[in-house]
């Protein structure tokens, strides 16, 4: 349907209307309620921390709190941030390929890839103070997957160095919701992936390997990495869950800003600004890259 | 014939106990209250606190808020945009896809930053600060749920307005001589009501666990008093996680019932 058509016909309303009545953009009055408000609760903030972070308490122009960012603690900070999110989206990115290609072309039955979709659903949208308590009772001191291991190999693991509230034990609880996503989004992308393409293949003598080497990974490879990329922010602006896991034990970045607003650790508000736009940064870079990629992966799964 | 998918299976089951395993440990837990029994004795206590029911009704009256506010602000744009100002497309998608780089911690010290404080332009002062009332404070703390769930009921009423060929039906009412509200509220609402709901009910599962904005906006919002029960209860705060998990778990089931076949709408909000 081509736009000019469309116009036409909807703007042929009678002429009489008066000309000023008519020059009046209606339609834009129909958006103008979603651009004040995302102007107002989204841009406006964000310019907030943006301008902030370039201020001094006196309100003038400074670089001091961007090369603040170089403190060892804040450096320490987005370092923990960044590797539990890079560990976590490639663990469930992996993790999750596997379960979206067993379910697609792995050959399970149907019933169990409804019930993984709807798991995955459910699962990557479970966040927050319930998950932390979910694993606290499961991978806790006092777990019950701790006390089976303690019960059937005679094995205290946290006597063998594991600890829930470490990089280890967050990382475990970010997968939670880390993997489901990862389904969610490779499913539709693996069935995009035509059976002529694997036919021809095989009728050119190709092997498994070789049609997964030189077809289907080629062009499953943009929305791989996309998403893994996707899981990558989705993990590294967490906070809920972090927060309730481990109180302030891991110095992640969106725990020291928590701390900052809550009692200005850094002694320096604007610091914490710059703190948030460094995040910021971090988090456009990866949504940009995610985006990207999905568009290169489109043009052939339609 | 095909052999059995082994690896499959493996990868299925694996999923299948990081699934279940935390579910399991915390039901098993929540049911432990009295020494050597099962028992439900969590469950009544847990239900019994006065400041249960409040911060839950809280919370559900925050979704019931946010979900209007949403639907409002989305509905009319999308459709708008579908109709009238595809040019508009690109920079609508990039407005909805922001709450995804501004993770909810960033936004709620933004929003304390700005409305922290009287507002003010050229001096003027055009509002109060509106973290000084409950009232001001419940509207920052809407402003930002409605934030936090931009993409998603943008994408749920998107896929609903494409899947329904916008331009012919109102084309059909409008040489019908329908009007514009008649169009909205007769043809457009009842197409689109699978996406509204699925939107709505995503919304829902977001504010009802939603922990870092009303944390920090002091809100008496469910997940606040969840972590803080935690601090001094063990078995009570498992029953809860239950409970919030059904919670997610009847609102995904609905929607997975509603778009059955349908693009659905992604997850992985409010972590």
């Amino acid at each position: 349907m081509s736009e000019a058509v469309d116009t036409k016909l909807l703007n042929s309303r009678p002429a009489r209307a008066s000309s000023l009545i008519r020059r009046v953009p209606w339609a834009w009055l129909g958006v103008l309620p979603f651009f004040l408000f995302t102007f107002a609760f989204l841009l406006l903030p964000s310019t907030a921390l943006f301008v902030g972070s370039f201020q001094n308490a006196e309100g003038q122009f400074t670089l001091d709190n961007l090369l603040g960012l170089t403190r060892p603690n804040i450096v320490q900070a987005y370092w923990l941030s960044i590797r539990i999110s890079a560990a976590t989206a490639i663990g469930g990115g992996i993790f999750g390929f596997l379960l979206a290609y067993a379910m697609t072309i792995g050959g399970l039955p149907r019933w169990v890839r409804s019930a993984l979709m709807t798991f995955s659903g459910v699962a990557s949208n479970f966040a927050g103070v319930p998950l932390a308590f979910a694993f606290i009772s499961t991978l806790g001191r006092t777990g019950f997957v701790t006390a089976l291991f303690r019960s059937a190999f005679n094995l205290n693991i946290y006597d063998r160095g594991f600890n829930l509230y470490s990089f280890l034990g967050l990382s475990l609880t970010y997968m939670y919701f880390q993997f489901p996503l990862m389904v969610l989004i490779m499913t539709p992308a693996l069935d995009g992936l035509k059976r002529e393409w694997r036919e021809a293949s095989e009728n050119l003598g190709a092997t498994p390997l070789q049609y997964w080497r030189y077809v289907a990974l080629p062009i499953l490879l943009p929305s791989l990495l996309g998403t893994m990329i996707l899981l990558f922010g989705n993990a590294f602006g967490a906070y809920a869950t972090a927060f309730a896991l481990t109180g302030g034990v891991l110095n992640l970045v969106t725990i020291m800003i928590g701390a900052q607003m809550r009692g200005d650790v850094l002694h320096n508000p604007n610091l914490g600004y710059a703190l948030a736009l460094g995040m910021v940064v971090i988090m456009g870079v990866s949504i940009a890259g995610y985006t990207w990629l999905q568009r290169q992966t489109e043009r052939w799964l339609r | 014939m095909r052999r059995f998918p082994f690896l499959s299976w493996l990868w299925f089951v694996l999923g299948a106990l990081y699934f279940l395993l935390p579910l399991y440990g915390t039901l098993d837990f929540s049911l432990r209250i009295q020494r050597g029994t099962l028992s439900l004795g969590a469950y009544r206590n847990a239900f019994a606190d006065p400041q249960f029911i409040r911060s839950f009704t809280f919370s559900f009256q925050m979704a019931v808020v946010t979900i209007i506010v949403s639907l409002l602000l989305i509905v009319p744009t999308a459709y708008w945009v579908h109709l009238r100002l595809p040019r508009l497309r690109p920079i609508v998608e990039f407005l909805t896809l922001l709450p995804f780089v501004i993770p909810a911690i960033v936004l709620v010290f933004g929003l304390i930053r700005t409305y922290g404080r009287p507002v003010t332009i050229l001096s003027v002062q055009i509002l109060p600060s509106l973290t000084n009332t409950p009232l001001g404070t419940n509207a920052l703390l809407v402003a930002g749920y409605v934030v936090l769930s931009l993409p998603y009921m943008y994408r749920a009423v998107d896929n609903g307005l494409r899947a329904m060929d916008v331009r012919t039906l109102t084309e059909a009412a409008l040489s019908l001589g329908a009007g514009w509200p008649t169009i909205l509220r007769r043809v457009i609402f009842p197409n689109l009501r699978t996406g509204l709901l699925s939107g709505a009910l995503l919304t829902f599962a977001i504010v009802i666990g939603e922990l870092t904005i009303a944390n920090f906006l002091a809100r008496p919002a469910f997940a606040p008093y969840l972590a803080l029960l935690s601090n001094s209860r063990a078995y009570e705060p498992a029953a809860l996680t239950i409970i919030s998990f059904a919670l997610t778990w009847a609102a995904m089931g609905l929607i997975d019932l509603l778009t059955r076949g349908a693009p659905g709408v992604l997850g992985g909000a409010g972590h």
